[in-house]
């Protein structure tokens, strides 16, 4: 039951773009065609998990038992870039096709704050889902960072699609481009505030 | 270019938010009041601006291959100075900002101006620079948040003129992407076409 509720939760209730604005860059950037939506969403996946992962062990075995945690921010960022040098690394020996659809995407995702959002997200934060409030372990930790990446590509998927057919309409000139964008994009957080009952 | 042009480029002509369109994650989050805007900018302004000096003076000896590396690690040092200052003296500041606060490291506007500017530009240059770009986010932020706080909670900067609530989904999500977006338009009929 409490795994049903942490992936509802993070997928439609506290989506990570529509409620809680991480990621947005990307969001906006490169959510013009279904296709590169859909190669960033999965890059984006692949590594919030991994990283949560590993953060999440670093932070726990190494910055509380030595008494470091004030150095999160720096130490969870650099694990961060490294993490996405070595995904890169390994991608293109192991799987170029794959490396070649995600393709730029992979080392813009350093810089992409949902990352590093969600890594300082379940070390610093109590979650309750449906039980008193409690730090996350480490198997509700990655579910917590999938789950929620799965929000972000759903939020990146549904976006995509409707700017493309926003771009086959005539836009009234000052409202072109990016705040046509974000007016659709608050419309679509409207809808998804109807989730806010659920869990 | 002289120094008060550097400090003014920002406000209007190359502002961050209106213009560039950087840092949007901190623009719609930490807007849902005046205060809260107005805080966040002026954090994003401190680590902007002493980043900027620091870069300007390392990044003749930076070799270029790792450059990027040397910058976020500056930045993130200077993000988490800013992190204790916060909690040793607005403790009640850092809780309502959160987790922006830490996020600044991935601010692109900070990373930007260290690559656009910064790292070619004399140590003073870059300091107005940074104060320049910094006031034209706090600009912004402050603007959008005085406009979500008098539509959301009737109020400006915490003085309630309206009895009773406002219209609540202007603090919420969706009133961070409209007023923004609505914003935007005004900015592109009125200020940017001249």
């Amino acid at each position: 039951m409490e795994i049903l509720l942490i992936i509802v939760s993070a997928i439609f209730v506290n989506n990570i773009v529509l409620a809680q604005f991480l990621g947005i860059c990307p969001f906006l950037g490169v959510s013009n065609k279904l296709s590169t939506a859909t190669g960033m969403s999965a890059a984006v996946c692949f590594v919030i998990t991994l990283a949560t992962l590993v953060t999440y062990l670093i932070n726990k075995y190494l910055l509380l038992t030595l008494g470091l945690e004030f150095l999160q921010t720096i130490a969870f960022i650099l694990v961060i870039a490294a993490l996405v040098q070595m995904v890169e690394i390994v991608l293109k020996k192991v799987s170029p096709s794959l490396y070649q659809a995600l393709g730029i995407f992979l080392p813009l995702i350093t810089t992409n704050c949902a990352v590093l959002g969600v890594a300082i997200n379940v070390v610093t934060k109590e979650f309750t889902f449906g039980q008193p409030a409690h730090m996350l372990g480490l198997g509700e930790a990655v579910l917590y960072a999938f789950a929620t990446s799965l929000g972000y590509g759903l939020a990146m998927v549904l976006f995509s699609g409707l700017r493309e057919h926003l771009a086959l309409n005539n836009v009234p000139k000052a409202f072109r481009g990016v705040p046509i964008a974000l007016i659709t994009a608050g419309i679509l957080a409207m809808a998804f505030m109807g989730f806010s009952g659920i869990a | 270019m002289s120094k008060f042009k550097l400090i003014t480029k920002g406000l209007v002509k190359d502002n961050p938010t209106f213009v560039l369109l950087l840092g949007m994650c901190p623009t719609l989050a930490t807007t849902t009041s005046a205060i809260n805007g107005l805080s966040m900018g002026l954090a994003t302004l401190f680590v902007l601006v002493l980043s900027n000096m620091a870069i300007s003076l390392i990044a003749p000896v930076v070799p270029d291959k790792v450059h990027i590396p040397v910058y976020i690690v500056v930045i993130a040092t200077f993000v988490t100075l800013l992190q204790f200052l916060m909690q040793a003296f607005v403790p009640s500041v850092y809780a309502s900002l959160g987790l922006f606060i830490p996020l600044i490291v991935v601010n692109c506007i900070v990373l930007g101006r260290a690559e656009a500017f910064a790292n070619k530009n004399s140590i003073v240059d870059s300091a107005f620079d940074g104060i320049g770009v910094g006031l034209g986010f706090t600009l912004s932020l402050t603007v959008i948040g005085i406009v979500r706080e008098i539509l959301g909670s009737g109020s400006i900067f915490g003085w309630k003129f309206l009895a009773g609530d406002g219209m609540l989904a202007f603090v919420m999500a969706p009133g961070a992407f409209l007023v923004l977006g609505y914003l935007m338009v005004l900015f592109n009929k009125f200020v940017a076409k001249k």
